[in-house]
């Protein structure tokens, strides 16, 4: 019996070009069988063309790559067999019905007609598309059609899913559905990879993840060890009538781990926020508002490149 | 599996196979249970012609000579239709309906992220060209015989003729337009087809022009269809023929590289 390595993705020093523009410049990470990997990220970070590479779609410019343990460059069609790719644009034809999307992509993997059915019943049931498995895809909703799209990727029973920012554009409800499923997976043991840009998203659903800023991995771990690690576990935002807020830092001094002034509010970040709060309460100044929160991913990301994550 | 592209060397280095090709012609015909009633009008349009201009015209007419033998006119007219009915199925799939595939809906890209390669789908929608061709042009084929058309037993030729015939006409569909950059764009090919069809003596022999308009009229791959057509419909055999078959043979390969080297610049940038 062959021994499945730990790692199922292997990136040093990644990089690709698109002529002059620099998407991704150089990145190293390696993903464990197993575990939901997230890439946290703005608009053109370089998550899709971090997520192309992997999927074999798109050749890297340079670095290192090894997806399930081999190179992208040599056995592409190989690797693919064994991943189940959730683009950012769904790309279902459009003109089928639910249950044939399934069915002609179970056939690229090569998977017999009858056993494709058997699977197409289990997953329009994962994916709640049941009732509309003759539905033409046109008419679906926006959820409805990710949640397909989900269950197309896992047709070939992949050992590694990529999801390509699964819940941009869905309701709240739809967005809880679609995480439900991907908990699902993961406890059937799937190595899950997910881009995104909610933080919450992020912080929820993964077990580790890096956050990318315009093709560079700036920071990594754990979403609470990442929080702890770049900003602190609470914060507090004021809004100040006078809008006096270097001052207050000042004052604040060594009581706070470090300040930002984000748009019209302060935020300060530290060990615990009601003490600071009180502490600022007793300088004698009295916030228009105040707000204590446990430190999110969009606060690391905010100090880590300085800019706010979702604008 | 890479043996074929180390003997070509040409179309790009990557894994091909048959199986896999398959597949994407499987696409194709799922597409159409749906769509069959588009399927089966295109054969219609060649009927029309034949009635229309061969049986009615042809009274005008009178009867014509094809290699010495006199034929009716109907009978001159009915290879060129075949030809063009092979050319027309094959074109359809490889202008419009690639450039949806390609542009809209996005669907090799689709395929491109499980085991499928760009060489698997260029063949595989290649072969599709051929399969419409060849559905049109057998149609017809039959219809000819029913009404007598086919002048010897040979003309059972005609079926791979026309089926080289829309697999030249095919590749070089798909790689014209794999350039396309809107449907306007792709209007142009449509028109540019109108008059090939109309005067690459599909309804008439080529003596009417001067010379030189000749000689670019024969290197039009309808022509070349026509004319092999022609010959084997009425039992002429003549080794003219092999310049016909190597010329289109010759599209095939050119029509079939340049797209399979631009589907993977444009799939997998
Ligand atoms: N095919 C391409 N040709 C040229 N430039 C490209 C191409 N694909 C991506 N880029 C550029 O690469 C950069 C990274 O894009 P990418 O799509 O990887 O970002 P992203 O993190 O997925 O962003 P988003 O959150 O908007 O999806 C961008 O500047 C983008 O314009
Ligand atoms: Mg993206």
């Amino acid at each position: 019996m062959d021994v499945l390595p730990d790692v199922i993705v292997e990136a040093r020093g990644l990089q690709k070009f698109f002529g002059e523009v620099e998407a991704v410049r150089g990145i190293d990470f390696s993903i464990q069988r197993g575990e939901v990997f997230g890439f946290l990220g703005p608009n053109g970070a370089g998550k899709t063309s971090t997520m192309r590479m992997i999927s074999c779609m798109s050749p890297r410019s340079a670095g290192k790559l090894l997806v399930r343990g081999h190179d992208p460059a040599e056995s592409g069609s190989e690797i693919r067999r064994g991943i189940g790719l959730v683009p950012q644009d769904d790309a279902l034809d459009s003109e089928m019905s639910v249950l044939d999307n399934l069915h002609i992509y179970g056939r690229y993997f090569d998977i017999p007609r009858k056993e494709i059915r058997a699977r197409a019943k289990v997953l329009l049931e994962f994916a709640q598309l049941t009732d509309r498995a003759d539905s033409k895809v046109d008419n679906l909703s926006g959820g409805m059609r990710r949640r397909l799209t989900i269950a197309r990727a896992l047709i070939s029973r992949p050992e590694l899913v990529i999801l390509d920012e699964p819940t941009t554009g869905l309701d709240p409800q739809a967005r809880h559905l679609v995480w439900e499923r991907l908990y699902q997976l993961r406890r059937e043991g799937v190595t899950l990879i997910i881009t995104t840009h909610y933080m919450d998203e992020a912080e929820q659903l993964c077990d580790r993840l890096v956050v990318m800023d315009r093709g560079l991995i700036v920071g990594a771990g754990t979403p609470r060890s990442l929080i702890e690690k770049t900003v602190a576990r609470e914060v507090v935002e004021v809004r100040l009538d006078d809008g006096n807020y270097l001052s207050l830092v000042d004052r604040l001094g060594d009581h706070i781990d470090r300040a930002e002034i984000l748009g019209d509010r302060l935020c300060c970040y530290g060990e615990d926020g009601d003490q600071i709060l009180d502490l600022i309460l007793a300088l004698g100044i009295h916030p228009a508002s105040s707000l204590v929160r446990r430190a999110t991913l969009e606060d690391v990301f905010l100090f880590l490149t300085g800019r706010s994550l979702v604008d | 599996m890479t043996t074929y592209q180390q003997v070509l060397r040409l179309t790009p280095a990557m894994s091909f196979s048959w199986r896999r090709a398959q597949h994407v012609i499987e696409h194709n015909v799922m597409n159409y249970r749906r769509n069959w009633f588009y399927l089966v009008s295109g054969f219609f349009e060649p009927l029309f012609y034949l009635l229309g201009i061969g049986l009615g015209l042809g009274r005008l007419v009178g009867s014509l000579s094809v290699d010495g033998h006199p034929v009716s006119y109907a009978t001159f007219v009915a290879p060129g239709l075949l030809a063009a009915a092979a050319m027309n199925g094959a074109m359809w799939d490889a202008t419009f309906n690639f450039f949806f595939k390609l542009k809209v809906e996005k669907t090799f890209e689709t395929m491109l992220a499980t085991p499928l390669s760009v060489l698997d789908v260029a063949c595989g929608e290649l072969g599709w060209t051929l399969i419409r061709g060849a559905i049109y042009s057998s149609g017809f084929l039959v219809v000819m015989s029913i009404f007598g058309y086919c002048q010897s037993p040979l003309a059972i030729l005609c079926l791979p003729a026309a089926g080289l015939i829309s697999l030249a006409f095919g590749a070089c569909g798909l790689a014209a337009t794999s350039f396309m950059r809107s449907w306007q764009d792709l209007g142009t090919v449509s028109l540019a087809m109108l008059p090939m069809f109309l005067f690459s003596g599909t309804f008439y022999g080529l003596t009417f022009y001067p010379g030189w308009l000749q000689a670019i009229i024969r290197l039009t791959p309808l022509y070349q269809g026509v004319a092999l057509l022609r010959d084997l419909d009425v039992g002429v055999l003549t080794p003219v023929m092999w310049v016909h078959v190597g010329y289109l043979c010759l599209l095939t390969l050119i029509g079939f590289i340049v797209v399979s080297h631009r589907l993977v610049r444009l799939l997998t940038p």
